[in-house]
């Protein structure tokens, strides 16, 4: 058995020792530098461009600015396109934009010998703009008059959506209807998340040549062949004239299942005759210029019975979308979705949401895709419930969970199985909830202690929102071993440790005989989406165990034909050929590599390449506990046990869960406590910097623990379901619930940073001060 | 990339201080740590710099004087400073501070001297420094003189540095030590790779008998547009019992700083910090002198 095993990682040797390649190693000398020029004003026009003096600079080769673009709007965000003009993605950007949307949109670009010629160069540029008052909130954006940031939204919404799941047969007609019933307990609540940035630690880097009349873009992506369409969308240009390659990245958390700058680096290089243009952005730039996670608002109500069933819930939330469509409103939609089927209403549930544009830099993907968001509602709003009415919050919650079997009203997604409670009961017992939970009522003193708790559950994969497609071939060696190649992408989370391991167990291989082509060529890869949605060990894998299956076959074929036996009495196993009664070994698949390549009496390259089509979902779940100590003069969260316990399904890799859960949970505590992107009011970004933006080191890490449930999945090809993204999701919630326990101050707004503390804190009397 | 016209490497300080008369626009560059972030952002591109970074001979390392006195050559770095065993025994705090700026590598290359000359009030090492009453000595083309710390200061980013002067020596003086204890707490919003939203540098002198404050030094960072001593309430604490100076000298304290309200942090929380973290940096003076609190 080789899935279930913790396998080392793939490239762990490469990457240990620095010997692997990621695209800034890859890049020809020499190669020509790209700046970008960006506005420095919110919103409005620019009116000119004047780039004379900076084109008589030393060493700059080519000035670009938004006056000489194609006039094409083009989508950005890392969805599979769709044949149906409903469902495709909102095209609202231009390679260079001519209307400002935001505080540091790219109007030019300057093409130079070397980096400081093109910085000179920018520096030398004079913009004259027509300037509109900066719409920031979703409020200014919305309110009578405000000027359309898109001229196709004139309401700057760029989509709503009103969800009601059908009722059951009752005295009530609508969820308003039981909300407003005296005869349940009523509550109301508002919860606000920030926006927060991935942090990856390689920044956007894309670098693009010609070759042979075609465009060759090789980037740090998460989705080379929808990097590969949008590049030919958005220069007008067949599909085909483009080739994509991505070599190994420093993570991507999302912001690089977007195509980000490869259009423009694709339309540069043609600007310069084909010459090779790199285009790498500064960590400010990626702060100001890439993706982040929206910011939500969210207004709730819920009525619960005396027993602590859910009765009915609504909530609207209000998405702040910034300049450009990007994901758009599919990231609120989730977040909505996902606030609904955690828990199951007795009676309904109404679900509002809407995706408003303004001028902040625009947010996108980024992992748990408006989960985070929506799970930091509904969890606290769960803890809050059962404080306003005296319920137990780990009772309540397990009492109103999804139930096996359960059924999304409007996608159809099923539960098809779950392991949350055994998720709860393991990260209970690991936390010592009852017995915390008992002793740390009613402290006095400056520091305090708390435990919280919060759940989730997670879809696996887009299917049926969106298209679930992989590709997967696999190619048999002369010495017998087997070359597996993907379109799906290794963006350090060991997908290709993973996908390797699902190979060999499909086939019959030992790990070792399964070479993993890492890097993507969209003009060799196979096709596949890309890493996103938690859908690879999910969607691939069921493309990798059927290519497997049917490589096998081939195999056994081949070997019947020298055996002069039939298929049924083989198989392989271990990597060999062998008797399926006895086990016995009747061919070494060394010789049966060399006669299919070599034979003088047939060759035949044994080879198989399938696509799967993934027309399922299932639900992955999970469970956060978090013990904590709070210093209250100083408003200091300090983080003393965590842990999260998962319901993934079966486990392709232990190990590589673990880490997994590991990074997932550390964005949680910097999501939770101090992660913000801050603005002024011209919209310009404050704290796009490392320094600034207050990413957790690792002395600020707490130990992390991972657990496990593992339940066996039937739609999963290895019983597995989603890991990715949801140990990310639930560690903010339960680190402000657990804030509540220790202070009975309940914040309701992320992060739960330090100065917002004090200032709680001494509103609620815990911080007495003369001034 | 950096955009730097040129590096002059000085071969002595006598030698810099001649490239630097000679170009009224150079910059000094020692560590590096300020001035190359500086260099990145664009408000010193295209500049010609000197560098004083290889003039160890003369300017790194901590030495105990004669006659007591510490002397720090400013091109000790942060670590150099943490692990100097002159430090450690002398002034253990300022090896304490020192260690709380950036991370490692920060460490590692950043300097003393640097930490003074960029002026900047947030400098991990300025206040216990200015609580110590550190004397600069100071080279320029006329020849020597010595700055009292206290006079140092002259505004945000501004010090009693000429363009051709070099500050070649921080001399903490015996008397400004010996029989003190001291206690420095960074308070940032991130346990290494920060700015310190608040620093607090307290040394005590403790009655013989170890219960009442026989003298105290009280300096912060961040509380104002430079590095700070609260001189009314050191002379308030003295000759109270430490438990009562524990309680006052937040409060007292409050009186004196002027902290800012910016988006990093309002002037209402970090007020409560001064109030707080003074109490907190005094009562661990406190133990580290012998006293009980």
């Amino acid at each position: 058995m080789e899935v279930g095993k913790s396998a080392i990682r793939v490239d762990a040797a490469d990457k240990v020792s620095g010997g692997a390649k990621y695209t800034d190693d890859l890049i020809p000398r020499p190669h020509l530098v790209a700046k970008l020029l960006h506005a420095d004003i919110a919103n409005g026009v620019v009116r000119a461009i004047h780039t004379q003096e900076a084109a008589r600079l030393p060493g700059v080769v080519k000035i670009v600015t938004c006056f000489d673009v194609p006039d094409i709007q083009y989508p950005t965000p890392g969805h599979p396109w769709s044949t149906e003009t409903a469902h495709q993605d909102v095209s609202d950007r231009k390679l260079l934009e001519t209307r400002v949307r935001y505080y540091g949109d790219d109007i030019a670009a300057v093409v130079a010998e070397d980096e400081v010629s093109a910085q000179r160069a920018l520096k030398a540029i004079r913009v004259e703009y027509e300037e509109y008052e900066p719409l920031l909130t979703t409020q200014a954006a919305t309110a009578e008059g405000a000027r359309p940031i898109h001229d196709e939204r004139p309401n700057n919404v760029l989509a709503s959506m009103d969800l009601r799941t059908p009722m059951p047969e009752s005295d009530f007609k609508t969820v308003e209807d039981v909300l407003a019933c005296p005869a349940y307990h009523q509550f109301e609540g508002h919860y606000q998340t920030q926006m927060v940035q991935h942090c990856h630690i390689e920044p956007a880097v894309s670098y693009a040549y010609m070759e042979g009349g075609k465009i060759v873009v090789v980037s740090s992506t998460q989705i080379p062949h929808i990097v590969r369409r949008v590049c030919g969308q958005a220069l007008g240009i067949p599909w085909g004239d483009i080739r994509v390659i991505k070599p190994y990245i420093g993570g991507g958390f999302g912001n690089k299942q977007e195509v980000l700058y490869e259009p423009l680096n694709a339309f540069l290089t043609r600007a310069v005759g084909g010459r090779c243009v790199k285009l790498e952005l500064t960590r400010e730039e990626v702060f100001q210029n890439t993706r982040s996670r929206h910011a939500i608002s969210f207004d709730v109500k819920a009525a619960v019975d005396g027993d602590g069933n859910l009765m009915a819930r609504w909530v609207k939330a209000v998405s702040n979308q910034g300049s450009y469509a990007s994901h758009g409103h599919a990231i609120v939609a989730n977040a909505v979705t996902g606030f609904r089927q955690l828990y199951l209403d007795q009676l309904g549930c109404h679900a509002e949401a809407c995706t408003v544009y303004t001028n902040l830099p625009a947010p996108g993907a980024m992992r748990g895709y408006g989960i985070p968001q929506g799970d930091f509602a509904g969890e606290c709003m769960m803890e809050d419930i059962a404080r306003k009415f005296g319920l137990d919050p780990y009772e309540f919650r397990l009492r109103n969970i999804m139930p096996l079997g359960y059924v999304d009203p409007f996608n159809g997604i099923t539960c098809h199985s779950t392991g949350l409670r055994e998720c709860m009961e393991k990260g209970a017992e690991f936390i010592h909830w009852k017995e915390l939970r008992e002793k740390y009522q009613n402290q006095t003193g400056p520091v305090r202690r708390g435990v919280g708790m919060a759940v989730f559950s997670y879809k696996t994969g887009v299917w049926p929102i969106s298209l679930e497609t992989a590709s997967a071939r696999m190619v048999l060696n002369q010495d017998g071993s087997v070359q597996l190649q993907l379109g799906a992408t290794e963006i350090g989370q060991g997908g290709d440790t993973v996908f390797s391991q699902m190979a060999a167990e499909s086939i019959g291989f030992p790990l070792e005989r399964v070479h993993i082509v890492s890097f993507q060529d969209t003009d060799t890869a196979p096709f596949d989406t890309g890493a996103y949605a938690s859908r690879q060990t999910y969607v691939t894998g069921m493309a990798i165990k059927q290519t497997g299956e049917i490589f096998r076959e081939k195999l056994l074929r081949y070997a019947s034909e020298m055996l002069e036996r039939p298929t049924a009495e083989l198989d392989v196993r271990n990597g060999e050929i062998v008797d399926a009664a006895t086990g016995e070994q009747v061919l070494r698949m060394y010789d049966l590599a060399q006669e299919s390549f070599y034979s003088f009496r047939r060759t035949e390259h044994i080879a198989a390449e399938s696509t799967h089509q993934c027309k399922d979902n299932t639900f992955a779940f999970g469970a956060c506990f978090a013990e904590v100590e709070v210093d209250i003069p100083l408003g200091k969260v300090k983080v003393l046990r965590v842990v999260n316990v998962h319901d993934s399904g079966k486990l392709i890799n232990p190990k590589l869960a673990e880490a997994q859960v590991h990074g997932g949970m550390s964005m949680g505590l910097g999501y939770a406590l101090s992660e913000e992107m801050k603005f002024d009011a011209k919209g310009r970004l404050l704290n796009g910097n490392l320094l600034d933006y207050k990413l957790p080191t690792a002395m600020d890490q707490p130990d992390l623990t991972a657990l496990f449930v593992e339940t066996d999945d039937p739609t999963g090809p290895f019983g597995n379901k989603a890991l990715g993204e949801p140990p990310a999701i639930p560690v903010a919630p339960a680190v402000r619930n657990a804030v509540l326990h220790a202070t009975g101050v309940a914040v309701n707004d992320l992060p739960l940073s330090p100065q917002k503390l004090v200032e709680k804190f001494t509103q609620a009397g815990l911080i007495h001060n003369g001034r | 990339m950096y955009d730097i016209t040129s590096v002059y490497q000085a071969k002595s300080v006598d030698d810099a201080i001649a490239a630097l008369t000679a170009d009224p626009q150079a910059v000094v560059i020692a560590g590096g740590t300020d001035v190359l972030i500086k260099i990145r952002e664009g408000k010193l591109a295209g500049c010609r710099l000197v560098s004083i970074h290889g003039l160890t001979q003369e300017l790194a390392g901590v030495t105990l004087a004669e006659n007591g006195d510490v002397e720090i050559g400013p091109l000790t770095t942060f670590r150099g400073c943490t692990e100097s065993p002159v430090i450690q025994k002398t002034v253990p705090v300022l090896g304490e501070a020192a260690d709380t700026a950036g991370g490692p590598q920060l460490r590692a290359a950043g300097t003393l001297g640097g930490n003074l000359c960029n002026g900047i009030t947030s400098a991990d090492t300025a206040s216990t420094q200015l609580a110590f009453g550190a004397i600069l000595r100071v080279r320029g083309p006329q020849g020597v003189r010595e700055v009292p710390i206290s006079e140092w200061y002259q505004g945000v980013g501004k010090v009693a540095l000429a363009h051709d002067e070099l500050l070649v020596k921080i001399v903490i003086p015996q008397s400004h030590y010996r029989g003190w204890s001291g206690h420095y707490i960074k308070y940032a919003m991130r346990n290494a790779m920060d700015i310190a939203t608040l620093g607090v540098s307290c040394l005590v002198k403790l009655t013989a008998d170890k219960r009442g404050v026989e003298d105290l030094r009280l300096a912060f960072g961040v509380a104002g547009p430079v590095p700070m001593r609260c001189l009314e309430t050191e002379q308030a604490m003295v000759g109270l019992p430490v438990e009562e100076a524990a309680e006052k000298i937040g409060p007292s304290a409050l009186g004196e700083v002027q902290p800012r309200d910016s988006w990093r942090a309002s002037r209402a929380f970090r007020l409560q910090l001064v109030e707080e973290l003074s109490k907190r940096a005094f009562v661990e003076a406190v133990r580290k002198g012998g006293g009980a609190l």
